[in-house]
């Protein structure tokens, strides 16, 4: 017999089709995606037995899961509270204006996706700008446009 | 058996009976009910079913659909803190589904003469009647809750029709809100309390 080669699959084989490790298998196969395609998870829930309602519930419910392709390079913006008397409100609208999407969105080009979270429990660095997993603290709207400007370069597109 | 007392009435019920349980099989009708069905688990998510219940000399409020009867409690269903606490959840209710026939009724019901919450017609209160029906009595699993908080929503995977659905309509059937609207006349957002004037003896009626 061939071996599946579709990678939820093979999620779900090293799990061993246990219904608890729902939530693990939803993030290995976020992982080899980038994000949930809508194939994946009806594959999941036709492999693991459990309904799609189940499964799309559990992808919605939970914000680290995403049902919509996410960007090579991840924006995350830290808008609690102390991030947001030290202007995280101008992070965004700078971020907002130089990629020309909303938060939660992703660009055409698939280049950059803007997020943002409500605390990073790193309030001392605030306001704190997460770029590709790297912590910038002390964020202003001017270093905002610096480093997208260099991501940018970086890619080879001009914003 | 366990021995309780509801509203006064010295009552049995067997080991794990709801509160609920046993007031319906008493004829005790004062506990209104909107996301609870025989027939159906329950979910306890539109506490209208909250109940006065005092152990060990404390009161509190519990949703009687869930609350497994205890030796020695004593339950009140239709108390001036039970009928407060059920004014304020319909209130809420209606604030998110004006146009439900049931709300307004029970509205009128409880003599709620205006809605101090901010209207904002959501056509849903997420009791949660309809999923479970699908997925309980019609063996299906079509709808379900999606997304979280605010953002909660019942939908089909994908907002596309799902391939289990069978169409059968249990869902808009079992609905308290998605129903014809109370024909009272009124405003947009207004309570009709139609049934409250109706039901209202005015012993000294003018005859002007």
């Amino acid at each position: 017999m061939e071996e599946d080669v579709r990678p939820e699959v093979q999620v779900m084989e090293r799990y061993g089709y246990e219904r608890s490790y729902l939530i693990s298998i939803l993030h290995e196969v976020q992982k080899e995606y980038q994000y949930l395609p809508e194939q994946a998870l009806r594959n999941v829930a036709a492999g693991m037995g459990i309904s799609l309602v189940d499964i799309y519930g559990v992808a919605t419910f939970f914000k680290a899961f995403s049902l919509k392709p996410k960007g090579k390079h991840s924006i995350v913006l830290c808008m609690g509270t102390a991030c947001h008397v030290r202007n995280s409100r101008g992070l965004l609208e700078e971020a907002r204006r130089f990629l020309g999407i909303e938060p939660g969105d992703t660009t055409d080009d698939l280049l950059f996706s803007l997020d943002t979270v409500n605390c990073l429990g790193a309030c001392a660095l605030g306001p704190i700008a997460v770029i590709d997993g790297e912590y910038h603290g002390q964020m202003t709207p001017a270093k905002m446009e610096r480093l997208l400007k260099k991501l940018a370069k970086e890619e080879g597109v001009r914003k | 058996m366990v021995n309780l007392i509801i509203d006064g009435q010295h009552v049995q019920a067997e080991e794990g009976w709801t509160i609920l349980e046993t007031a319906r099989y008493y004829g005790i009708d004062t506990i209104p009910t909107l996301c609870y069905r025989e027939g159906l688990t329950t979910d306890s998510s539109c506490r209208l079913c909250v109940v006065e219940i005092i152990s060990r000399g404390r009161s509190r409020l519990s949703a009687s659909c869930s609350y497994p009867v205890q030796e020695g409690i004593e339950v009140r269903t239709n108390s001036r803190r039970v009928r407060q606490a059920r004014k304020i959840i319909i209130e809420l209710l209606l604030a998110s589904c004006p146009n439900s026939k049931t709300l307004q009724c029970l509205a009128s019901q409880y003599g709620i003469k205006e809605l101090r919450f901010k209207v904002e017609d959501r056509g849903c209160i997420l009791c949660g009647l309809c999923v479970r029906m699908c997925k309980e009595q019609m063996q299906a699993g079509a709808i379900g809750f999606f997304n979280r908080g605010v953002d909660r929503r019942v939908a089909m995977p994908f907002h596309v029709r799902s391939d289990v659905c069978r169409e059968c309509g249990a869902c808009l059937y079992i609905c308290p809100v998605c129903e014809l609207q109370c024909r009272g006349p009124r405003e947009p957002g207004d309570l009709c309390n139609g049934c409250f004037e109706a039901i209202r003896i005015d012993p000294f009626p003018s005859r002007d």
